[in-house]
């Protein structure tokens, strides 16, 4: 017996990147990158909304500047991830803004955050930090620069919520010994040399316990301006 | 005769022995090389000459090496793995002190020509002066006209990290007086103008054997027996062999063919990733289109590898065979279709695919493992990819998958083992 073959994994596959991805207004210049995307599927999840991995971050939503820096960072050897570097060697400026461009597009719900199981001590010695910093330390509050919400600023500061606790504290612990940087001014670096251990569990177990509220944005400008000179904050062709 | 007298001649016997063969090993060294001389002329480029060296030294991918990643082009520091050691590239920015900025003409041909450096140390092959050697005088020149524009950039060169005796001078002397003869390179002409084109830009700057070769136990190339295929030094990649058609031969395609994946990266039946992507990213792309057409007239006439003698029936063992069918499903039909079909320029077919057939399996592995992207190129600026399994299977199941994927749809691939897969 032989049925006209309706479905195939492809068009499965073209449908439910096309659906999800544009909400329905899936345009053909969008689905196409979308395919052109799908080597970051294993680590990012479709449409980089991440997957249940327990450390790769999501990419969907995040500031187009900050995911261009990023990209060029772990080409030319800022971050320190080799199969980031190995996939991005041979790709050009253009392509890594059009990459940054389409994920920073695209904007789902974020799935609930798992309940933590640190002491509540450790916990509340997070928030304290987040919120208000350590002046004594000289450690600024990250509200200061990554948005009173936490879900980062235009157009190259991160949002801090609806990531991995591990990602979170590798990052802050790549930044403690110099592995990840950043182009100068690299404001992020001269933060993260004050961080030790207690800082770097308490402010990841409590960023990573976040809800990050339904249509929640990132924050267009600081109010108060950029405490110091950051790269991120720079100009992005 | 009395004992002292036997030593003494078995001394003496020997300490002439040795002096011979250090004479030797210096003359083999120093053969074919040009006196520099005391007082160098200064260097005046020619019109056209700078231009005329920074398009060769791109034929050459002198900066692939040259560069660290995401250092100063020409800077050096990049680290070059072999089975003996690491080598970092040295600066090649005209600094005084930690560049080339005091070498002359003649030293910069000396390096080239013959593998010594200004201070008339030998050089390491990992430098391929082994292939270069067959460079023009002239094209020499035009490169050092190139490095010489560039800004001067202060990085020191770091120490290689040999191995004993390796780090030797006298171990590469000895080497060198084995393996390295220099040479110039001889038209052929009997055949077509564009075919020693072809042969001089292969043989010569584009170094294609040190990859495309293969290298004995000490590391050197066998030029003789051509592009036959290898390892990479230091890498899990394989570079095919250049004359096999079940391999990456080309003597049975459209010459536009080979000249579109050189320029691009890809073609509808075949595609660059790993090394190779590297090449065309930063070389290959660059190069005019009559230079590329030479070098497919030269890969063309290749004598042809002996046929592989038709296998034996490749064993496939059934419960291999289901679980690699099972995870190809989940994991691969999305992008390469239920039956390797792939989408026309979009994702590549595996059924019929020479890479997937190909008698090595180590670049599959590679490219199961770590994903990659095509090379974005002119002709190709916004290349598809492949993702990464590394972390998502473990070596058995990418085993049965790749397996599976080498068994199915008409294609012949022998079953790659968990012992296969524990070596790449």
């Amino acid at each position: 017996m032989s049925l006209p073959r309706l479905f195939t994994w492809r068009k499965a596959f073209i449908a439910v990147l096309g659906a999800s991805a544009f909400g329905g207004v899936h345009t053909q210049a969008a689905e196409d990158l979308a395919r052109r995307m799908a080597a970051c599927i294993t680590c990012h999840g479709r449409d980089g909304q991440a997957t249940n991995s327990d450390y790769f971050p999501r990419l969907a939503g995040k500031p187009a500047g900050y995911l261009y820096n990023q990209l060029r960072s772990f080409r030319d050897g800022r971050r320190q991830q080799a199969d980031m570097s190995y996939l991005l060697a041979n790709l050009s400026d253009a392509y890594l803004h059009e990459m940054a461009h389409h994920f920073a597009s695209l904007d789902f719900p974020y799935p609930p955050p798992a309940a933590s199981d640190l002491a509540p001590a450790t916990l509340a010695r997070g928030r304290e930090l987040v919120r208000s910093g350590d002046a004594t330390r000289g450690i600024p509050a990250c509200v200061r620069c990554h948005g009173e919400a936490l879900t980062g600023v235009q157009p190259g500061i991160p949002s801090l919520v609806g990531l991995p606790r591990l990602y979170i504290a590798s990052q802050l612990g790549a930044w403690v010994t110099g592995d990840r940087r950043a182009m100068a001014p690299d404001c992020m670096a001269d933060v993260g040399r004050r961080l030790d251990s207690h800082d770097i569990i308490a402010i990841a177990g409590w960023l990573a316990a976040q809800p990050v509220p339904t249509g929640a944005k990132r924050a267009t400008s600081l109010p108060s301006g950029p405490p110091v000179a950051c790269s991120a904050m720079e100009a992005h062709q | 005769m009395s004992a002292r007298r036997v030593l003494l001649r078995t001394v003496l016997g020997l300490g002439l022995a040795v002096a011979l063969l250090v004479g030797m090993g210096v003359a083999l060294n120093r053969r074919g090389e040009d006196q520099v001389p005391k007082t160098a002329t200064p260097f005046v480029a020619a019109p056209g000459q700078v231009e005329r060296g920074r398009y060769l030294a791109l034929a050459g991918n002198c900066a692939g090496c040259h560069t660290a990643r995401g250092g100063e082009p020409y800077a050096g520091g990049r680290s070059i793995d072999t089975p003996f050691g690491s080598i970092f590239t040295s600066n090649l920015t005209p600094d005084p002190i930690t560049g080339i900025g005091l070498w002359n003409a003649d030293h910069f041909w000396r390096a080239m020509h013959n593998g010594r450096s200004r201070d008339g140390r030998l050089l390491y092959p990992a430098f391929p002066y082994t292939s270069f050697t067959q460079m023009t005088r002239e094209d020499a020149d035009a490169i050092y006209a190139w490095l010489r524009t560039l800004p001067p950039v202060a990085r020191a060169n770091q120490a290689h990290t040999l191995g004993f005796p390796y780090d030797t001078q006298v171990a590469l002397a000895v080497w060198r007086a084995l393996f390295f003869t220099p040479g110039r390179f001889e038209p052929q002409p009997q055949r077509s103008a564009e075919w020693n084109r072809g042969a001089y830009l292969v043989g010569g700057l584009g170094h294609c054997v040190e990859c495309h070769g293969s290298r004995n136990s000490l590391g050197a190339t066998d030029t003789a027996r051509g592009f036959v295929g290898g390892m990479l030094p230091g890498e899990s990649w394989y570079a095919p062999a250049l004359d096999a058609a079940a391999e990456a031969g080309v003597a049975a395609w459209p010459v536009e063919e080979v000249v579109t994946l050189l320029k691009t990266g890809r073609t509808a039946r075949a595609s660059v990733l790993g090394p190779m992507a590297e090449v065309v990213f930063r070389s290959t792309q660059h190069l005019s289109d009559a230079d590329l057409r030479a070098i497919a007239t030269y890969l063309q006439a290749l004598p042809p590898a002996a046929q592989a003698p038709s296998v034996t029936p490749v064993r496939r063992r059934e419960n291999v065979m289901l679980r690699g069918e099972k995870i190809y499903a989940q994991q691969c039909a999305w992008c390469h279709g239920e039956r390797g079909e792939g989408v026309l320029d979009v994702f590549p077919p595996l059924a019929g695919n020479r890479a997937v057939n190909m008698h090595n399996a180590s670049n599959l592995v590679q490219v199961v493992r770590r994903g990659g992207f095509l090379p974005a190129t002119e002709g190709n600026p916004r290349p598809y990819g492949m993702p990464p399994f590394g972390h998502l299977l473990d070596d058995q199941e990418l085993a049965a998958v790749l397996s599976y994927v080498r068994g199915s749809w008409g294609n012949t691939g022998a079953e790659v083992t968990l012992r296969e897969m524990m070596q790449r």
